[in-house]
Protein backbone atom coordinates (compact mmCIF):
# COMPACT_ATOMS: atom_id res chain seq x y z
CA UNK A 1 0.00 0.00 0.00
CA UNK A 2 2.80 2.20 0.75
CA UNK A 3 4.33 1.67 -2.23
CA UNK A 4 1.61 2.52 -4.24
CA UNK A 5 0.81 5.36 -2.51
CA UNK A 6 5.23 6.03 -3.13
CA UNK A 7 4.20 5.12 -7.35
CA UNK A 8 0.81 7.74 -7.20
CA UNK A 9 3.09 10.59 -5.91
CA UNK A 10 5.43 10.20 -8.67
CA UNK A 11 3.05 10.11 -11.61
CA UNK A 12 1.58 13.18 -9.90
CA UNK A 13 4.69 14.91 -9.31
CA UNK A 14 5.58 13.73 -13.00
CA UNK A 15 2.59 15.64 -14.42
CA UNK A 16 3.44 19.13 -12.37
CA UNK A 17 7.08 19.06 -13.05
CA UNK A 18 5.60 18.81 -16.73
CA UNK A 19 3.43 21.78 -16.38
CA UNK A 20 5.72 24.07 -14.09
CA UNK A 21 8.93 23.08 -15.63
CA UNK A 22 6.75 24.02 -19.10
CA UNK A 23 5.95 27.05 -17.79
CA UNK A 24 10.21 27.69 -16.88
CA UNK A 25 10.70 26.74 -19.86
CA UNK A 26 8.86 29.87 -21.75
CA UNK A 27 9.98 32.30 -19.26
CA UNK A 28 13.61 31.23 -19.81
CA UNK A 29 13.86 30.83 -23.35
CA UNK A 30 10.90 32.19 -24.88
CA UNK A 31 11.61 36.07 -24.37
CA UNK A 32 8.43 37.33 -26.75
CA UNK A 33 6.63 36.70 -23.60
CA UNK A 34 8.69 39.08 -22.20
CA UNK A 35 5.89 39.48 -18.53
CA UNK A 36 8.69 37.78 -16.66
CA UNK A 37 11.54 39.47 -17.64
CA UNK A 38 10.61 43.21 -18.00
CA UNK A 39 14.77 44.77 -18.36
CA UNK A 40 15.84 44.14 -21.74
CA UNK A 41 18.50 41.98 -22.47
CA UNK A 42 19.02 38.41 -21.59
CA UNK A 43 16.60 36.52 -19.02
CA UNK A 44 19.70 36.10 -17.03
CA UNK A 45 20.49 39.98 -16.56
CA UNK A 46 20.80 40.69 -13.08
CA UNK A 47 17.60 43.02 -13.31
CA UNK A 48 15.33 39.91 -14.68
CA UNK A 49 16.81 37.37 -12.34
CA UNK A 50 15.75 40.07 -9.26
CA UNK A 51 12.69 40.76 -10.80
CA UNK A 52 11.47 37.15 -11.34
CA UNK A 53 13.24 36.48 -7.52
CA UNK A 54 10.84 39.13 -6.05
CA UNK A 55 7.28 37.58 -8.01
CA UNK A 56 5.63 35.83 -5.49
CA UNK A 57 4.05 33.58 -8.15
CA UNK A 58 7.59 32.44 -9.90
CA UNK A 59 8.74 32.04 -6.20
CA UNK A 60 5.85 29.62 -5.33
CA UNK A 61 5.78 27.77 -8.06
CA UNK A 62 9.91 27.04 -8.13
CA UNK A 63 9.87 25.87 -4.88
CA UNK A 64 6.67 23.10 -5.77
CA UNK A 65 8.89 22.66 -8.80
CA UNK A 66 11.65 22.04 -6.50
CA UNK A 67 9.72 19.41 -4.22
CA UNK A 68 8.66 17.84 -7.51
CA UNK A 69 11.42 17.24 -9.10
CA UNK A 70 13.31 15.95 -6.25
CA UNK A 71 10.88 13.15 -5.64
CA UNK A 72 10.09 12.23 -9.04
CA UNK A 73 14.15 11.70 -9.51
CA UNK A 74 14.73 10.46 -6.49
CA UNK A 75 11.65 7.87 -5.98
CA UNK A 76 12.91 7.29 -10.05
CA UNK A 77 16.53 6.56 -9.03
CA UNK A 78 15.63 4.21 -6.24
CA UNK A 79 13.17 2.12 -7.95
CA UNK A 80 16.20 1.71 -10.60
CA UNK A 81 18.62 0.59 -7.37
CA UNK A 82 15.86 -2.07 -6.36
CA UNK A 83 15.78 -3.18 -9.72
CA UNK A 84 18.77 -4.67 -9.29
CA UNK A 85 17.90 -6.35 -6.22
CA UNK A 86 19.61 -5.61 -3.64
CA UNK A 87 19.19 -6.73 -0.09
CA UNK A 88 15.77 -5.51 2.44
CA UNK A 89 18.33 -4.13 4.49
CA UNK A 90 19.58 -1.96 1.95
CA UNK A 91 16.35 -0.93 0.30
CA UNK A 92 15.64 0.52 3.95
CA UNK A 93 18.59 2.32 4.18
CA UNK A 94 18.79 4.06 0.75
CA UNK A 95 14.90 4.65 1.09
CA UNK A 96 16.01 7.10 4.25
CA UNK A 97 19.36 8.45 2.88
CA UNK A 98 17.08 9.56 -0.45
CA UNK A 99 14.23 10.93 2.09
CA UNK A 100 17.45 12.70 3.87
CA UNK A 101 19.24 14.29 0.65
CA UNK A 102 15.94 15.11 -0.69
CA UNK A 103 14.99 16.93 2.33
CA UNK A 104 18.37 18.92 2.50
CA UNK A 105 18.23 19.89 -0.99
CA UNK A 106 14.59 21.33 -1.05
CA UNK A 107 16.09 23.30 1.88
CA UNK A 108 18.57 24.35 0.51
CA UNK A 109 16.57 25.69 -2.89
CA UNK A 110 13.69 26.89 -0.66
CA UNK A 111 15.98 28.82 1.21
CA UNK A 112 17.90 30.47 -1.53
CA UNK A 113 14.06 31.42 -3.33
CA UNK A 114 13.10 33.09 0.00
CA UNK A 115 16.15 35.13 0.85
CA UNK A 116 16.70 35.72 -2.79
CA UNK A 117 13.12 37.53 -2.79
CA UNK A 118 14.58 40.26 -0.14
CA UNK A 119 17.46 41.35 -2.69
CA UNK A 120 17.02 44.93 -4.15
CA UNK A 121 15.73 44.83 -7.49
CA UNK A 122 18.12 46.05 -9.64
CA UNK A 123 22.10 47.55 -9.35
CA UNK B 1 25.02 -13.62 -15.76
CA UNK B 2 22.19 -14.63 -13.44
CA UNK B 3 21.83 -14.40 -10.02
CA UNK B 4 21.77 -17.53 -7.45
CA UNK B 5 19.00 -16.20 -5.72
CA UNK B 6 16.68 -15.25 -8.82
CA UNK B 7 17.68 -16.98 -12.01
CA UNK B 8 15.97 -14.14 -14.28
CA UNK B 9 17.99 -11.58 -12.27
CA UNK B 10 20.39 -10.00 -15.00
CA UNK B 11 21.66 -7.36 -12.94
CA UNK B 12 22.84 -4.52 -14.94
CA UNK B 13 23.72 -6.38 -18.06
CA UNK B 14 19.72 -6.76 -18.14
CA UNK B 15 19.00 -3.50 -17.33
CA UNK B 16 20.99 -2.14 -20.03
CA UNK B 17 20.28 -5.15 -22.80
CA UNK B 18 16.89 -4.83 -24.57
CA UNK B 19 17.44 -8.30 -26.45
CA UNK B 20 14.87 -8.52 -29.06
CA UNK B 21 12.11 -6.72 -26.82
CA UNK B 22 11.59 -4.23 -29.55
CA UNK B 23 11.89 -0.63 -29.70
CA UNK B 24 9.74 0.20 -26.70
CA UNK B 25 12.10 -1.78 -24.76
CA UNK B 26 15.31 0.32 -25.64
CA UNK B 27 12.78 3.51 -25.19
CA UNK B 28 12.59 2.36 -21.51
CA UNK B 29 16.13 1.95 -21.50
CA UNK B 30 16.90 5.56 -22.46
CA UNK B 31 14.34 6.35 -20.37
CA UNK B 32 15.88 5.79 -17.30
CA UNK B 33 19.30 6.86 -18.38
CA UNK B 34 18.26 10.56 -19.34
CA UNK B 35 15.77 10.03 -16.10
CA UNK B 36 19.25 9.82 -14.37
CA UNK B 37 21.46 13.03 -16.21
CA UNK B 38 18.24 14.86 -15.50
CA UNK B 39 18.91 14.22 -11.97
CA UNK B 40 22.22 14.94 -12.01
CA UNK B 41 21.77 18.35 -14.28
CA UNK B 42 19.23 19.26 -11.48
CA UNK B 43 21.71 18.76 -8.49
CA UNK B 44 23.93 21.06 -9.73
CA UNK B 45 21.02 23.76 -11.18
CA UNK B 46 20.09 24.15 -7.74
CA UNK B 47 23.57 24.90 -6.49
CA UNK B 48 24.08 27.40 -9.62
CA UNK B 49 20.49 29.13 -9.60
CA UNK B 50 21.40 29.18 -6.00
CA UNK B 51 23.89 31.85 -6.45
CA UNK B 52 21.56 34.99 -7.10
CA UNK B 53 20.82 35.12 -3.42
CA UNK B 54 24.30 36.23 -3.16
CA UNK B 55 23.79 39.14 -5.04
CA UNK B 56 24.72 40.92 -8.63
CA UNK B 57 28.34 40.44 -8.58
CA UNK B 58 28.33 36.80 -7.46
CA UNK B 59 25.78 35.76 -10.23
CA UNK B 60 27.64 38.11 -12.73
CA UNK B 61 30.77 35.50 -12.05
CA UNK B 62 28.41 32.33 -12.38
CA UNK B 63 26.86 33.70 -15.63
CA UNK B 64 30.13 34.48 -17.08
CA UNK B 65 31.30 30.89 -16.47
CA UNK B 66 28.00 29.44 -17.52
CA UNK B 67 28.76 31.90 -21.13
CA UNK B 68 31.38 28.95 -22.27
CA UNK B 69 30.17 27.49 -25.52
CA UNK B 70 30.77 23.81 -23.39
CA UNK B 71 27.72 25.63 -21.52
CA UNK B 72 25.28 26.23 -24.42
CA UNK B 73 26.05 23.06 -25.66
CA UNK B 74 25.22 21.14 -22.55
CA UNK B 75 21.96 23.49 -22.11
CA UNK B 76 20.97 22.11 -25.58
CA UNK B 77 21.17 18.62 -24.33
CA UNK B 78 19.55 19.11 -21.18
CA UNK B 79 16.60 20.24 -23.26
CA UNK B 80 16.89 17.06 -25.54
CA UNK B 81 16.85 14.54 -22.85
CA UNK B 82 14.08 16.87 -21.06
CA UNK B 83 12.11 16.48 -24.35
CA UNK B 84 12.66 12.75 -24.37
CA UNK B 85 12.07 12.10 -21.22
CA UNK B 86 9.03 14.24 -20.74
CA UNK B 87 6.70 12.55 -23.64
CA UNK B 88 7.68 9.05 -23.45
CA UNK B 89 6.99 9.53 -19.55
CA UNK B 90 3.67 11.01 -21.06
CA UNK B 91 3.32 7.79 -23.34
CA UNK B 92 3.86 5.51 -20.51
CA UNK B 93 1.36 6.97 -18.17
CA UNK B 94 -1.30 6.62 -21.27
CA UNK B 95 0.30 3.14 -20.96
CA UNK B 96 -0.30 2.75 -17.12
CA UNK B 97 -3.71 3.75 -17.48
CA UNK B 98 -4.66 1.27 -19.83
CA UNK B 99 -5.17 4.06 -22.68
CA UNK B 100 -3.87 3.14 -26.54
CA UNK B 101 -3.11 -0.50 -25.50
CA UNK B 102 -6.24 -1.50 -27.05
CA UNK B 103 -9.31 -3.51 -26.00
CA UNK B 104 -8.79 -7.07 -24.20
CA UNK B 105 -9.37 -9.96 -26.30
CA UNK B 106 -9.61 -13.61 -26.60
CA UNK B 107 -6.08 -15.29 -26.58
CA UNK B 108 -6.75 -16.77 -30.27
CA UNK B 109 -4.19 -18.18 -32.65
CA UNK B 110 -2.11 -16.30 -34.47
CA UNK B 111 -1.66 -14.06 -30.92
CA UNK B 112 -1.81 -10.40 -31.32
CA UNK B 113 0.91 -8.23 -29.11
CA UNK B 114 -0.52 -5.39 -27.48
CA UNK B 115 2.74 -3.67 -28.88
CA UNK B 116 1.25 -3.50 -32.39
CA UNK B 117 -1.91 -1.37 -30.53
CA UNK B 118 0.40 0.63 -28.38
CA UNK B 119 3.00 1.57 -31.40
CA UNK B 120 1.46 4.07 -33.11
CA UNK B 121 1.56 6.45 -29.52
CA UNK B 122 5.00 5.36 -29.93
CA UNK B 123 5.29 7.07 -33.16
CA UNK B 124 3.15 10.54 -32.20
CA UNK B 125 5.87 10.63 -29.30
CA UNK B 126 8.89 10.60 -30.95
CA UNK B 127 8.01 12.47 -33.69
CA UNK B 128 6.86 15.12 -31.19
CA UNK B 129 10.09 14.50 -29.38
CA UNK B 130 12.17 14.87 -32.74
CA UNK B 131 10.18 18.47 -33.15
CA UNK B 132 10.73 20.07 -30.12
CA UNK B 133 14.32 19.31 -30.48
CA UNK B 134 14.73 21.05 -33.71
CA UNK B 135 12.89 23.87 -32.54
CA UNK B 136 14.99 23.87 -29.21
CA UNK B 137 17.91 24.18 -31.12
CA UNK B 138 16.85 26.81 -33.38
CA UNK B 139 15.79 28.54 -29.87
CA UNK B 140 19.27 27.55 -28.46
CA UNK B 141 21.94 28.22 -30.87
CA UNK B 142 19.81 31.20 -33.02
CA UNK B 143 17.78 32.96 -30.80
CA UNK B 144 18.06 36.47 -29.24
CA UNK B 145 18.23 35.69 -25.46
Amino acid sequence: MKETAYWTWFIIAGIVILVIAGLHMVVMHLPMFGVFNPESGAVTDWGNVAFRSQNQFLAFTYIILLGAVLYHGFYGLRTIVFELGPKKSFQDGFTVILWIVGLVLFGIGTYAAIAAKALETAL
Amino acid sequence: MANKQFDNHLGIVGWLGGGRWGVERYLYILHRLTGLGLLLFLLMHIFASSVRMYGPESWGVAMAILKNPVFKLGEFCVFVIFAFHALNGIRLIFIELGLAVGRAEEPVYPYKSSLNNQRPLMVVAMVLVAILIVAGGYNTFFGSH
